[in-house]
């Protein structure tokens, strides 16, 4: 499913959680929606999803509004990782057969596999599953609905290593034999990196980057060697982070190396390595005025 | 599984060379899908397409329409020699360059290469 957002803005009251958001997002590809907490990413998952109306400017899915159009919102899921509280009595087979009311292409079989990989009980109320469970449980309703965009907003979060490679696992597997647009929100970025085809960086309600994850990798360098030389290699470059150890410098850097760069890190001994998507992450979305 | 030092894709890439340089992949046999390598690396299978896709800029792959991708007849000597031309900055000179800042005198280093050809 295409998504257009076009100078969104989500407020709360007093706080603007998306602030004049621009982005599109094309079919079947897997997104990595990044941020800082707080930085509007729950916000404008839910304005994607129509749970809210937006302040203004407009979300448009395969070209219509997205909100209060019900023959939208059956071809979406977002899955978030709390539980409503008025839902906490519902048993899970009753809140997969609600799920599977809501979406035109639920498949019941699936998720019946899904429940078996995840050993959830189907007896059990929703307010009585473990973190783990309760995670586990959001993914099979976004899996098994196979909505053209589906959305895992940090759905992830409460489950343990194994089962979050079992969720990655799926979620690939599934999107190969069922492609559609995937959205994935999550703190856990080394682990998720490679299965991202493209970033999406926010801050502060505004957008920071959107740019495939390998051009994003591929941009950040980390420079270490003698002091001088590395002093020497980095200016005019735009500098991240830099630290010490003796007499010995590490610099990131972030932006494209020619040719002749890479002739001077051999000839001055610099060594230059890749930079984790995970850091560079964190540098740009650094608040302004703190050191960059 | 990568060491992060390039691209995922890349170094699927030279894996792929790698096999068909030591003969674990023939002329003309079939590799494995892109989905299959997504899945088995668990990455993106745009990021596995764009491995293949350099492999067919490079004439080491070449796609049969519905089918799959192939190794070309002209791969495997292709790479030789274009391992031939980079063999001696790539592989050698750092040697060299390695043994002289531990303190190995390179006629020690030609003895050892001279016992290996021997050796043979």
């Amino acid at each position: 499913m295409k998504v257009d957002v076009q100078n969104l803005v989500v407020r709360h009251g007093d706080v603007t959680a998306v602030d004049d958001l621009s982005f599109s997002l094309a079919e079947n590809k897997v997104y990595g929606l990044l941020g800082r907490n707080g930085a509007g990413k729950s916000s404008l998952m839910s304005v994607l999803a129509a749970f809210r109306r937006p302040t203004s400017g407009t979300v448009l899915v395969d070209g219509e509004p997205v909100f209060e159009n019900r023959r939208a919102t059956s071809r979406i899921c977002l899955v978030q990782h709390g539980v409503d509280p008025a839902d906490k009595g519902d048993r899970l087979k009753d809140a997969l057969s609600l799920a599977a009311a809501l979406r035109e292409n639920w498949d019941a079989e699936y998720a019946e596999r899904l429940m078996e990989l995840f050993g959830l009980p189907h007896g059990t109320k929703l307010g009585q599953l473990s973190l783990g469970q309760r995670s586990a449980f959001g993914v099979v309703v976004g899996l098994a609905s196979r909505a053209p965009l589906t959305m895992f907003d940090e759905s992830h979060i409460g489950m343990d290593t194994p089962t979050r490679y079992a969720f990655y696992d799926a979620l690939l597997s599934d999107f190969m034999t069922s492609p559609r647009t995937v959205v994935l929100s999550t703190h856990l970025i080394e682990e998720l990196a490679s299965l991202l085809e493209e970033v999406v960086i926010i801050d502060s309600g505004r957008l920071v980057l959107h740019e495939e994850t390998e051009a994003v990798r591929s941009r950040g360098t980390s420079v270490t060697g003698p002091i001088g030389a590395v002093d020497r290699f980095v200016e005019g470059l735009t500098v991240l982070n830099q630290k010490q150890l003796g007499p010995t410098k590490s610099a990131m850097v972030y932006g494209a190396l020619d040719q002749a760069h890479h002739a001077t890190a051999r000839t001055e001994g610099l060594d230059l390595g890749p930079v984790p998507l995970q850091d560079l992450f964190v540098h740009l979305t650094e608040p302004a005025g703190e050191p960059r | 599984m990568f060491d992060d030092r390039s691209p995922i894709y890349r170094q699927i890439a030279d894996r792929i060379k790698a096999d068909v340089l030591s003969g674990a992949l023939e002329a003309d046999q079939q590799v494995m899908s892109t989905n299959q390598y997504a899945a088995f690396y668990r990455i993106n299978p745009a990021t596995a397409a764009k491995a293949f896709q350099q492999l067919v800029d490079e004439d080491v792959l070449y796609k049969r329409r519905g089918i799959g991708m192939f190794v070309s007849p002209t791969a495997r000597d292709a790479l030789r020699a274009r391992g031939r031309e980079t063999f001696f900055g790539q592989v050698v000179d750092p040697m060299v360059a390695e043994a002289r800042s531990i303190g190995v005198p390179l006629t020690d280093v030609i003895k050892r290469i001279e016992q290996l050809e021997d050796g043979r």
